[in-house]
């Protein structure tokens, strides 16, 4: 049909806003959301020296912290498959978190107050692997060795390291802490050049 | 096929929802309106059985939401300067986004209404017409044609 309704009906739609919902729309839709429980999951990014963090916390606490090499979508992904799909970018949400992380960053903070949500920890060693290294103090170092003795299974090196290796929160659950035997750094989650700079920060 | 996150959802379609709620219900109100789909959107998300054509499911939310809002608007006075010799019952003698056209449309019977914005608004199939109105696909393809029918009566005799 090629008519004038249908050029009016076009013209009409092209004056429609193409941007969509205001900044500020969105920002009081996702405070309806946490205030009427229906926001599961809620994100930001936190600028940080080691590049942009995904951060995601739920009613429970900080359940994720990713390193820019992870996609915003695999993260999410993860987190609607693994806990709710009700996830929403919050960044007020997640403003206690930042500010100790730019604390921390700065060198102004030595441990982190905001409370940790377990639920990608599936498993009950790599739950106690995780819990163990949270316990590890600023600027102190523990081996793999003495972290899978503390997680309870003094043998269980190689599966300490491997559950380090995937740490759903790096940073706040300071796996960079961990070495190896020795002295020599081991790996990192999120690459053996961010674990150096966190030890450097902490003056190691 | 697992559920995407809802922010993916509304990067991805968040702009036609608002645009065809600026459409149903004026800009004044859309973005109340907005705000009221996503959280029955929200809410009834994770029980979403098929995860298929979720745009086309955000739409019918959102029009159920825009039904809401013209019947409360239908209800709300409207302030004026003068009474007017006959009441203002017509909520398309409300201005809409200088856009007498919208006015015309949302005139229409509500069927007729909502069919002609998600086809012409929202870019929606006549099978996702339908979805949107729990409707057949004849019956979607009815009312659009039905209200485009009427509205060439009225714009083009």
């Amino acid at each position: 049909m090629n008519n004038g309704l249908d050029r009016d009906l076009a013209e009409a739609a092209a004056t429609l806003p193409a941007a969509g919902p205001s900044p500020d729309a969105l920002r009081r839709l996702a405070e309806r959301a946490q205030d009427e429980g229906v926001l599961d999951v809620a994100y930001a990014q936190v600028d940080s020296p080691l590049g942009p963090l995904t951060v995601a916390a739920t009613g429970r606490g900080v359940v994720r912290v990713a390193y820019p090499d992870r996609t915003l979508d695999s993260v999410l992904e993860v987190l609607s498959r693994d806990i709710s799909p009700r996830v929403l970018e919050a960044p007020a949400r997640l403003d206690p978190i930042r500010r100790e992380l730019e604390e921390y960053f700065e060198g102004d903070r030595q441990s982190f107050t905001t409370k940790i949500d377990w639920a990608l920890a599936t498993g009950t060693f790599f739950r106690k692997v995780l819990q163990a290294t949270a316990r590890i103090g600023y600027g102190k170092v523990l081996t793999y060795a003495e972290v899978a003795a503390r997680a309870g299974s003094p043998r269980a090196v190689r599966a300490t390291g491997n559950g380090l290796g995937s740490n759903p929160m790096p940073v706040i659950v300071p796996c960079h802490r961990v070495v190896r035997t020795g002295g020599a750094l081991g790996g990192y989650t999120g690459g053996i050049e961010r674990k150096e700079f966190l030890l450097a920060l902490e003056g190691r | 096929m697992a559920l995407p996150p809802f922010q993916t959802l509304l990067d991805a379609h968040g702009a036609a929802v608002h645009r065809f709620l600026v459409a149903a219900v004026g800009p004044a109100d859309a973005d109340d309106c907005f705000q009221e789909a996503c959280i029955a959107a929200l809410r009834a998300y994770p029980e979403l059985e098929n995860a298929r054509n979720l745009r086309a499911w955000l739409l019918k939310v959102a029009q159920n939401k825009a039904v809401d809002a013209h019947r409360a608007r239908a209800r709300r006075p409207v302030p004026v300067e003068h009474v007017p010799e006959r009441p203002l019952n017509s909520v398309s003698e409300v201005p809409l986004n200088g856009q007498p056209l919208w006015g015309r449309v949302r005139e229409l019977p509500e069927k007729q209404r909502m069919a002609v914005f998600l086809r012409s608004v929202a870019d929606l199939s006549y099978a996702d017409v339908a979805r949107a109105l729990d409707c057949s696909q004849d019956a979607a393809r009815r009312n659009v044609h039905e209200g485009l029918k009427r509205l060439r009566e009225e714009v083009h005799p």
